[in-house]
């Protein structure tokens, strides 16, 4: 169980009830498409490109424009006239406009919007916008992309290469050089995202008399999209205000990729005078909202005979589609300083190659490419254990991190906060009873049955410091004196006490549906001695009144760590004041003075005590009765901000996240040989995210993270044929699991409570998310080694899977 | 994914829709369940000039038993028919069936007469019908007429029934007592389309095999019915042998398509096991005659 590290009596470690579910569970939530009306707002449809490479030789939209209903068309034209391209995270100079102008280079990219009375009217007239096109050569695949003869997307770039890093940690090549064993393999991961439940929902609002932009949407940050949207359409920033509801129907890092469409959604609003309201459907999703990269893989690792890994070396072809959007390229350099996982290896080589391809955009989707990572890693591992005939778990156990070592500073930069790996891993083991499951597999096995065990550990990561993407910059370019270095992971909450001594905290952290409230009420009923129900806590993000800053919003799990600080911070910045004035009532030094059971008393026990209502009470009242100086006001903000985000350094080491929790798994698996079916016999979970807040919250996290690694292990697939056409543009096609499809799942954690946050807690979102592929498709190459099938390439689907089935059987 | 406009009519009568169906001349489209036609509106593949909804027609809600059949008005929900006790007794192979169809939202909307009249070749329905030999009941403005399954089916989609006529009935004959039966389906996740699904019907005495009824979904234009798999089972008993023979045979009678869901080979391989796997499961039910 959770929650060593919090008091008796607390309510942190406690599976409160959450508070936000009786109005999401009776379809009270207030989404961006319940947002109350927007006087005379009309709606917006976007004509997409069917091409997936196409010139854009000119439109045609007198016949929509006449259509009934239609109050104006943008087009490329617009978009080219009257806004900038966005800045990008490389320095070739690729071009990406919130809209195709030239070109369109994906199926799906917008090439015009019709705003109309109402959507049903824009669909018909964006039926009927003309648009005329040269349709060019198409390429998907990123080795393809890459030769010299290949479609080139971009004519500035002058190839399809967005950016290329070669990084080297320590002395891998003399570490190959000493490897008594040499390990090599290609992998694919596939383009593969997370579709919400809410799709992405716009509304925008340009007031010309006030020259301020407001835009409404369900953008859940990083804030950095919003100088940057800014920017694009050229609003000064304090004029652009951006609203996000109280409630987002889901996420999963899809929803930072919304940025270029408020900014064309409000270059509609800007040029015809209405405010514009666009709510993407499911179609539109699928084909060009986000998605994870697909990447190919080869990999080669460097051991002795005993099992010991000396150096690894990662070479990725990372697919970002048609442009590059920011973040990317965080698909090849968020994991930085986790680039080796939890184990204790030196040496590395990682040539990341980010490539650009006639498919959709990628950006951060749940475990943003730590999915991709450990899914090589962990197969490498499975590999050497064969090779040198240990068994995994025994492989692994020699080359983790010890438990002494922390705080640990990788190779790469990473600086792991706590943690014990080797403890973590043996529970997992003991509850998966893995001595029995390997007893249970020699039995089938024995009577001709694949069953299979397969392990996967990793660190998870939480809290992106800022700072990372500058790794995607050679260190020349980061070393002009003009370059000017990022690096951060703040967030800011308010806690204040009304006349009547009830508390509301404030805060804009852009939840998406994981429980803020219910945990910052948690929180700071801790602090203040009250019970959850009587804090009221209010998340909604307004960069007009809210306190943030750019790396402000919900994602890489950084509420666990940063929302849950600035919330405790602020409450106990706001107790402190609370001391002091009860100190100056009672007219004795603070010191003897504690907070306890939501009132300030004498240390002694004895004597009068000041409950928290009290003293509201009077400092609202009676003014006169503050000490001296003292601000007049119960309330206290707090931002809270990591001291270990610092920028890349002049050798590519960078701390990419600020926390770091740990995973370790284990699965068991059969496969029907007849049909390539598998069935996930067992399934064991343990996490270490420090301090557990609340247990339930916590136990959801895992299961969806679960649940959607699954998906990318074995059903979904955003998949294209040669022509660039997507494959899978329906819930039919792009299969994603339920609730038929999910395993028992067997949690359990282990708690290593981090230094750096206020209550030693990490992030969680994110979580299995990025063991899954890995776990299964190592289980599944055990329950086939009789068959010597290895699964290099995902999703494990079984039309994928009985041909090699067959043939291995025809061999044998 | 908003439909581009179309009149809407809810007739409180099969002879009021026949009339409407008669006056947008093959214009218009008839909603039942609506689990298929709501979305082909909604992607503008489908663009009626009118929806004329059956819901409104309480007449065409029921399940009888009458001649030595089951008898369903197009109507009944797929949510009744999985629990209908008439059902289950008398043709329990489509309660089995039923199971497999979508989720509990699906089956309460949609309908045995829409199922079968969509005709998509990967659902349950049209392979029960098959296999049942059951036949459907049409009715146009010449009256009614009654087609059985083997001409009803015509490819992906396509039945033979006429543009004018609406599909009121479906008749299913009732199983021989004793028979067993088995619908097996290989899916992606739990709901979807068959990859293949395969239902069997199977009666014994002793070893001997008096009637086999094997009928496929999802490998190819329309439901088919594997005779020859069947037959082998007649002439060659119910032993192990035989059922892997008539798996093989099954296999080589279908032509199905490849997607991105399954190659063809692994359909028609898939197409093998399964009825291998129905056979003997609906073997394992059969009572010895």
């Amino acid at each position: 169980m959770p929650g060593k590290s919090a008091p008796e009596g607390s309510w942190i470690g406690k599976p409160v009830r959450r508070v936000e579910d009786a109005r999401l569970l009776r379809g009270r939530g207030a989404f961006i498409d319940d947002h109350p009306p927007v006087a005379n707002a009309c709606h917006a449809a976007i004509v997409r490109s069917p091409h997936a490479h196409a010139r854009i030789l000119g439109y045609d939209v007198a016949e929509a424009l006449a259509m009934p209903g239609v109050v104006g068309i943008i087009t490329g034209e617009d978009v080219a006239k009257s806004t900038k391209p966005f800045s990008v995270g490389v320095t070739a100079p690729v071009q990406y406009y919130c809209a195709a102008t030239d070109r369109a280079r994906f199926v799906g990219e917008p090439v015009a919007v019709v705003v109309a009375r109402d959507r049903y009217l824009a669909e018909d007239a964006a039926e009927a916008v003309v648009v005329r096109y040269e349709p060019l050569p198409v390429v998907v695949d990123p080795e393809r992309a890459l030769e010299p003869d290949a479609p080139v997307l971009h004519e500035a770039v002058g190839s399809n290469l967005a950016g290329h890093r070669r990084l080297v940690y320590g002395d891998p090549d003399r570490a190959f050089a000493d490897a008594e064993v040499v390990i090599r393999q290609r992998f694919r991961f596939p383009k593969y995202g997370s579709t919400p439940i809410e799709t992405y929902g716009i509304i925008a609002r340009w007031d010309d008399l006030e020259g301020i932009l407001t835009v409404w949407s369900n953008f859940m940050g990083p804030f950095i999209m919003h100088p940057l949207t800014a920017r694009v359409l050229g609003v000064p920033e304090n004029r652009m205000r951006f609203i996000v509801p109280p409630d987002i129907g889901g996420s999963f890092g899809i929803k930072s990729s919304i940025y270029p469409y408020i900014a064309l959604i409000a270059l509609c609003a800007m040029k015809t005078g209405v405010p514009v309201k666009w709510i993407e459907d499911r179609r539109e999703h699928l084909i060009a909202s986000s998605s994870g990269t697909d990447r190919i893989a080869d990999r080669e690792l460097a051991a002795r005979r005993d099992g010991t890994v000396l150096g690894m070396r990662y070479r990725w072809l990372d697919n970002v589609g048609g442009y590059i959007r920011s973040p990317e390229p965080g698909c090849s350099f968020r994991p930085t300083g986790n680039f080796v996982g939890p184990y204790r290896f030196q040496h590395l080589e990682v040539d990341a190659s980010v490539v650009m391809t006639n498919k959709s955009l990628t950006g951060p989707n749940r475990g943003y490419a730590c999915g991709h990572l450990y899914f090589e890693t962990e197969s490498m591992m499975d590999l050497l254990a064969a090779e040198v005939g240990l068994d995994p778990a025994e492989v692994r156990r020699r080359n983790l991190i010890p438990a002494d070592a922390f705080p640990y500073r990788t190779p790469t930069g990473g600086y792991y906060d706590s943690g014990d790996y080797a403890a973590t891993l043996d529970k997992a083991l003991e509850i998966a009873k893995y001595d029995e499951l390997k007893r249970e597999r020699a039995t089938a096995r024995a009577a001709g049955r694949y069953v299979g065990i397969g392990l996967a550990l990793a660190v998870d990561p939480s809290v992106s410091n800022m700072g990372y993407v500058a790794v995607a910059l050679d260190p020349q370019f980061r070393a002009k004196p003009e370059y000017l270095p990022k690096s951060g992971a703040v967030d800011s909450a308010t806690v204040k006490i009304d006349p009547l001594g009830r508390v509301t905290v404030i805060m804009g952290t852009t939840p998406q549906g994981q429980g803020h409230q219910t945990i910052v009420s948690q929180i700071v009923a801790d602090e203040l001695g009250l019970t959850p129900p009587e804090v009221t806590v209010v998340d909604e993000m307004d960069t007009f009144t809210r306190v943030w800053s750019i790396s402000s919003g919900t994602y890489s799990s950084r509420f666990g760590s940063v929302g849950t600080s600035a919330a405790a911070l602020a409450a106990r910045k706001l107790k402190a004041k609370l001391v002091e004035y009860a100190a100056h009532l009672m007219d004795v030094p603070a010191e003897q003075l504690e907070f306890r059971d939501g009132a300030v008393r004498l240390r002694t026990g004895k004597g009068a005590s000041y409950s928290v209502k009290d003293l509201a009470g009077r400092a609202h009242w009676h003014t006169q009765s503050l000490p001296e100086g003292m601000e007049p006001a119960l309330q206290a903000t707090a931002v809270f901000g990591f001291t270990v985000s610092q920028a890349v350094d002049a050798e590519d080491r960078v701390n990419s996240s600020n926390t770091y929790g740990f995973i370790a798994e284990v699965m068991a698996v059969e496969v029907d040989p007849a049909t390539a079916t598998i069935k996930i016999l067992r399934y064991v979970t343990v996490h270490d995210a420090g301090t557990i807040i609340n247990p339930m919250i916590a136990e959801g996290q895992i299961y969806g993270g679960a649940l959607h690694g699954l998906g990318g292990a074995l059903y979904e697939e955003m998949a294209y044929d040669a022509d660039g056409q997507m494959l899978t543009a329906t819930f039919m096609d792009y299969l994603v699991p339920t609730a038929s499809e999910a395993p028992e799942i067997d949690i359990a954690h282990v708690v290593s409570p981090s230094p750096l946050t206020t209550l030693g807690s990490k992030g969680l979102g994110e979580s299995s998310s990025m063991t899954v592929p890995a776990v299964l498709a190592n289980a599944v190459s055990d329950a086939l080694a009789p068959l010597g099938i290895r699964i290099t390439e995902l999703p494990i689907t079984p039309t994928r899977l009985w041909p090699l089935i067959r043939e291995a059987r025809a061999k044998a | 994914m908003k439909p581009p406009k179309f009149d809407y009519h809810a007739p409180a009568s099969v002879d009021e829709a026949l009339a409407l169906l008669a006056r947008y001349g093959g214009d218009a489209k008839i909603l039942a369940g609506g689990q298929s036609l709501v979305p082909l509106l909604n992607f503008r593949l489908s663009r009626p000039a009118a929806l004329i909804d059956l819901n409104r027609i309480p007449a065409l809600a029921y399940i009888r038993a009458e001649d030595g059949e089951v008898r369903f008005g197009a109507m009944t929900r797929q949510r009744t028919i999985e629990f209908s006790p008439l059902v289950f007794e008398r043709v329990p192979l489509l309660t089995e069936a039923t199971r497999w169809v979508g989720h509990l939202p699906i089956r309460s909307r949609g309908t045995i007469g829409g199922s079968i009249a969509h005709a998509d070749p990967s659902a349950e329905y049209p392979a029960v019908l098959r296999a049942l030999d059951g036949s459907v009941v049409a009715r146009g403005p010449e009256g009614e007429r009654t087609v059985a399954a083997a001409e009803l089916f015509q490819s992906y989609l396509t039945t033979s029934l006429a543009a004018e006529e609406i599909l009121v009935e479906v008749r299913l004959p009732a199983m021989p007592a004793g028979a067993g039966y088995a619908f097996e389906e290989l899916a992606r996740r739990h709901g979807d389309f068959a990859l293949v699904g395969i239902a069997a019907v199977v009666a014994r005495d002793g070893e001997r095999c008096t009637m086999a009824r094997l009928a496929t979904s999802g490998t190819g234009p329309v439901p088919i019915r594997l005779r020859e798999a069947e037959q082998i089972l007649e002439r060659d008993g119910l032993g192990d042998a035989a059922i892997e023979a008539a798996g093989r045979r099954a296999s080589e009678l279908v032509e199905p398509d490849a997607d991105i869901h399954a190659s063809a080979d692994y359909r028609r391989h898939l197409t093998g096991v399964l009825t291998t796997r129905a056979i003997r499961r609906a073997l394992a039910k059969a009572g010895h005659g």
